[in-house]
């Protein structure tokens, strides 16, 4: 009984608010063909330099009504692309955090059971192996898959060979893989090519080198490719160099056959990780993936199916996606916050305009009494708001763009990179504005040129 | 010069109509002196009004010079104002941010002549009210009279031939109010029309004829002299 009433009083708001706002569109729309009318057959009047002469006089000798309508506008105006522009800078930094990897890559890295699991204690370190990667290439859903032998020791541990070549030695990070680990990074291939499937089956010394890695051992303008080099005292031939977009820390490393690494530096059929892609699938279908091939490994190396702490798990796809989500609510805020700045500015002009018109009741009387058309009226005013919306716009605008400027500059924190404005949407809000600007100035001036100039008169 | 004959005008509040003038007749000969006189209420600012072309009326017809005033276009009633009346006014009513000169030269802008004439033209009509060092002042730096001699500047300046002054001496010390009386009477002896709307006898003994209003109505001068002889019945002056 009180649902159905309570549906159609709402629908009864829908209909009056829709009716309301189409009124009130049709309003402005006559108001702006009137004003384009009389503009068209004005236009003598409203190009005139007397005209503007006479504009520019008023607005420099009403002070402090032009400080208010430029500082309401500039305000809002710059307001609005600080935001914006900042917002494309929070983008631009979480983007660039991205910017290394797949963002649809899923990293399993073998690590210690926190579970006791079938006689076995907990905290037991679980190995991979090449038997594991080739069952997780038939798992359904898989796109790319790569496994990576973690090569132990080096000068600094971690994986970093000495490098060598001529005289010239360096420690790498040497990233031994399948070819399908190309795919697991934003890696460009700038020369040659990348390790391909003949490269692991044959168990070549071929190796994927990065920029800087050429930089270092080879003179300016050396072609490196098919050039011999040293890694941890076993030569490689490299067939190819590489580029990251996030920059040379990415770049200071060597990628070799995963097989060639195992048989070279004493790894027998070891991985340390698995490595793959989905293809466009959505975090449910990529943690289902997760979960087969999870299950397919602790069947193999004895591990609790539900113990968390076996495998570790980076999924891109969950991340990139949590940060799509977390980046498309910063732009539902930004353009919340700018179109309210924005709305204020309108309703500032509008208040102005108004007030403007009202202080101006008895200059309208004067001049129609001595002969002004109101039309003439009319435009006088529009000319003005649109004049001072303009300037004021320009002025908010520059120093947004302006603040944008030193902040890009400055660095403040490598979340905020690059903070700019689209200036067709800084312009476009200008326009906005000066749009709202003669419109407020229109429907006062309008009824304050219909004035008795009498009664305007004496209205003291 | 104008003529009115039967104008009736009515005020529209809310649901009731006040009948303001009722069936005016009024004829100001080419290049007369007139007053008009009447208590506030009986309908003087209306008939300004209707006069100076800033407000219609119901019924009957004006007619100023060879031309019927009725169902103008904006356009072209301000085409009037700007060419056949000046404007005189109880508090002056001049631009508070524009100087003497702008002033006196703003008819002229409205006519769409060039900022140098009009200022040149404005600067002769200044000298002839005798304010010529005064061009670049502000209204707020004048004296009342001063104020005045500039408007009456102002209302001169598009060569009119009706002026219309509104109570013109009622914001004005007596003496200052005799030197713009002067001053009108010296534009009414070059041969402009001269209509002003006053309560004051004093301001009216200086104009050829005086008409009464009352109530919306003209008084006929017969019933008018009638009511002098008998000092019973009052005459709103």
């Amino acid at each position: 009984m009180l649902i159905p009433l309570l549906e159609a009083i709402g629908i009864g708001l829908g209909i009056a608010i829709v009716l309301g706002v189409l009124v009130m569109l049709v309003m402005l729309v006559i108001a702006f063909a009137k004003m384009a009318w009389v503009a068209l057959v004005q236009w003598r009047d409203v190009l005139s330099i007397d005209r503007w002469t006479e504009v520019l006089i008023t607005i420099s000798r009403s002070k402090l009504r032009t400080a208010l309508t430029l500082i309401s506008v500039a305000w809002g105006i710059f307001v609005l692309v600080f935001l914006l522009g900042l917002g494309r800078g929070l983008n631009n930094g979480a983007r660039n955090q991205f910017a290394r990897d797949a963002t649809n890559g899923i990293w399993m890295i073998a690590n210690k059971t926190s579970v006791p699991h079938n006689g076995y204690d907990l905290g037991r370190r679980i190995t991979f192996d090449n038997r594991d990667y080739e069952a997780a290439k038939t798992v359904a859903g898989v796109e790319h898959i790569a496994g990576t032998y973690f090569i132990q020791g080096g000068p600094q541990g971690g994986g970093e060979m000495l490098t060598k070549r001529g005289g010239k030695a360096s420690a790498f990070q040497i990233n031994a893989v399948h070819s399908d680990a190309y795919f697991l990074t934003n890696n460009t291939i700038v020369q040659g090519r990348f390790l391909n499937e003949a490269d692991v089956a044959q168990r070549r010394k071929t190796a994927v080198v990065g920029r800087p890695v050429v930089e270092f051992l080879f003179p300016p303008g050396a072609n490196p490719i098919g050039e011999w080099i040293e890694v941890a005292g076993v030569p490689f031939q490299i067939i190819g160099v590489f580029s990251n977009p996030n920059g040379a820390e990415n770049e200071r490393q060597l990628y070799v056959p995963v097989s060639t690494a195992q048989l070279a530096f004493n790894g027998a059929d070891r991985l340390g990780m698995l490595e793959l892609t989905a293809g466009d699938a959505k975090t449910e279908q990529t943690k289902e993936i997760v979960a087969k091939i999870v299950a397919q490994l602790s069947e193999r190396h004895q591990f609790a199916p539900n113990d968390g702490q076996a495998v570790r798990v980076f999924n891109n796809v969950e991340n990139f996606e949590r940060f799509q989500a977390m980046f498309f609510m910063i732009s539902v805020f930004v353009i919340v916050i700018g179109l309210g700045t924005l709305a204020a500015g309108v309703v500032g002009v509008s208040n102005i305009m108004m007030i403007a018109v009202k202080e101006r009741t008895k200059e309208i009387g004067v001049r129609k009494a001595l002969g002004a058309t109101p039309s003439s009226i009319v435009f006088m005013v529009i000319q003005e708001s649109v004049f001072l919306t303009g300037i004021a716009g320009l002025l908010g605008l520059s120093a947004g763009v302006g603040l944008l400027g030193v902040v890009g500059n400055a660095h403040l924190t490598d979340f905020i990179l690059d903070p700019s404005i689209d200036l067709r949407i800084g312009v476009a809000a200008t326009l906005f504005l000066m749009l709202a600007g003669a419109l407020a100035g229109y429907f006062p001036a309008r009824s304050a040129a219909k004035v008795n100039p009498i009664h305007a008169l004496r209205d003291q | 010069m104008l003529r009115l004959a039967k104008v009736n005008k009515y005020y529209r509040v809310g649901t009731h109509s006040l009948h303001v003038l009722r069936d005016i007749e009024l004829e100001v000969a080419d290049g007369e002196f007139v007053a008009i006189m009447g208590a506030s209420g009986s309908g003087k600012s209306t008939l300004l009004n209707i006069l100076g072309i800033l407000d219609d009326y119901d019924s009957g017809e004006y007619w100023l010079g060879d031309t019927i005033i009725r169902d103008l276009t904006e356009r072209k009633s301000a085409n009037y104002r700007n060419r056949f009346i000046g404007f005189v006014f109880q508090s002056f009513n001049l631009l508070p941010f524009k100087t003497a000169l702008e002033n006196v030269a703003l008819p002229l802008y409205y006519q769409g002549i060039t900022r140098r004439k009009r200022n040149q033209i404005a600067a002769q009509y200044l000298e002839r009210v005798g304010l010529r060092d005064w061009a670049e002042h502000t209204p707020s730096e004048m004296s009342g009279g001063q104020k005045q001699r500039v408007a009456i500047a102002r209302a001169l300046i598009a060569k009119p031939r009706l002026i219309l002054a509104d109570e013109p001496t009622g914001a004005l010390d007596s003496e200052t109010s005799k030197q713009i009386m002067d001053l009108l009477s010296e534009i009414h002896r070059s041969g402009i029309t001269v209509l002003v709307v006053t309560h004051d006898p004093e301001v009216a003994a200086r104009t050829q004829r005086t008409i009464r209003l009352k109530d919306g109505k003209v008084v006929d001068p017969q019933e008018l002299a009638a009511a002098a002889s008998h000092p019973g019945i009052a005459v709103g002056h």
